[in-house]
């Protein structure tokens, strides 16, 4: 009677270091990390994708997003002119908006009140604007990588981006990596 | 912690985040809590419904202890000990 209670005793104990294994194992792949594919231009979204990442760096979870296609936009500065660009690079740059502040809405855009009325209800109701976001981004250290591929096929250049202290470009293997690690990864 | 034993508690931070909305209060708790020192009380101030739930998860993730919250007139007070 006794010997079987050893027994499974000692099986019970090398299922819990199987199962201890297996939990580490399963902590060490995935980080405290936050990716998302920000590949979205409207307002709306990267608002959403800003105000998700806020809250996750202000919960010390490490943020890292990709910015690729129409996002690209978004993180264009005003003040800078690129030089050297060819025609359908310049048309490009026309058409697409430059920096946050003409980004459209992706519902009720309505030629461009909707954005008006948009962030006249986010100064109302005290939201953050999408500049005052990209600024405590900033100081939280949520980094943000250009997609190198999309950049030049729409002929943007790296100069005409704005000062984010933690801007880096990079391909789709960056974001790859990066989201294989992180505990949630998104797609906006 | 109840309404009445909270409003005895020993405030050692108080962050008023009134004037912010979503994610606003997070931000601004977690500005303030590197100022603090551990077994304080900090209480945050704020009249974004959200607060109310954002802030246990914070500490539930943080590892800080969540003791409640009082509603006041138009805000309400959210009390947290850190770790």
């Amino acid at each position: 009677m006794e010997k079987s209670t050893e027994v499974t005793l000692e099986q019970l104990q090398a299922q819990i270091e199987e199962l201890n294994g297996k939990v580490s194992r399963l902590e060490s792949n995935r980080l405290d990390q936050l990716s998302i594919a920000v590949v979205s231009g409207d307002l709306d979204k990267i608002l959403a994708a800003f105000v998700i990442s806020i809250g996750a760096a202000a919960m010390d979870t490490q943020v890292k997003l990709f910015f690729s296609f129409w996002s690209l936009a978004a993180l264009r500065d005003p003040k800078k002119s690129p030089k050297g660009k060819d025609l359908i690079s310049k048309m490009f740059g026309w058409m697409l908006p430059n920096g946050t502040k003409e980004l459209k809405l992706s519902n009720m855009n309505m030629a461009g009140m909707g954005p008006i009325m948009i962030k006249y209800l986010m100064r109302k109701q005290n939201v953050m604007s999408l500049e005052k976001m990209l600024y405590e981004a900033g100081e939280l250290g949520i980094e943000i990588v250009i997609c190198e591929m999309s950049m030049g096929l729409m002929g943007f250049k790296k100069e005409e981006f704005i000062d984010y202290p933690h801007l880096s470009f990079g391909g789709a293997a960056t974001f790859v990596a990066d989201a294989s690690e992180s505990s949630i990864q998104l797609f906006i | 912690m109840t309404a009445e034993e909270l409003k005895s508690v020993v405030v050692g931070k108080s962050v008023d985040a009134r004037g912010t909305a979503c994610p606003g209060p997070l931000l601004e708790a977690k500005k303030a809590i590197g100022t603090i020192k551990a077994g304080d009380v900090m209480e945050i101030l704020s009249s974004d419904e959200g607060t109310k739930q954002d802030i246990p998860k914070w500490c539930g993730k943080q590892g800080h202890e969540y003791l409640g919250f009082i509603e006041d007139s138009g805000y309400f007070k959210v009390y947290m000990k850190k770790k």
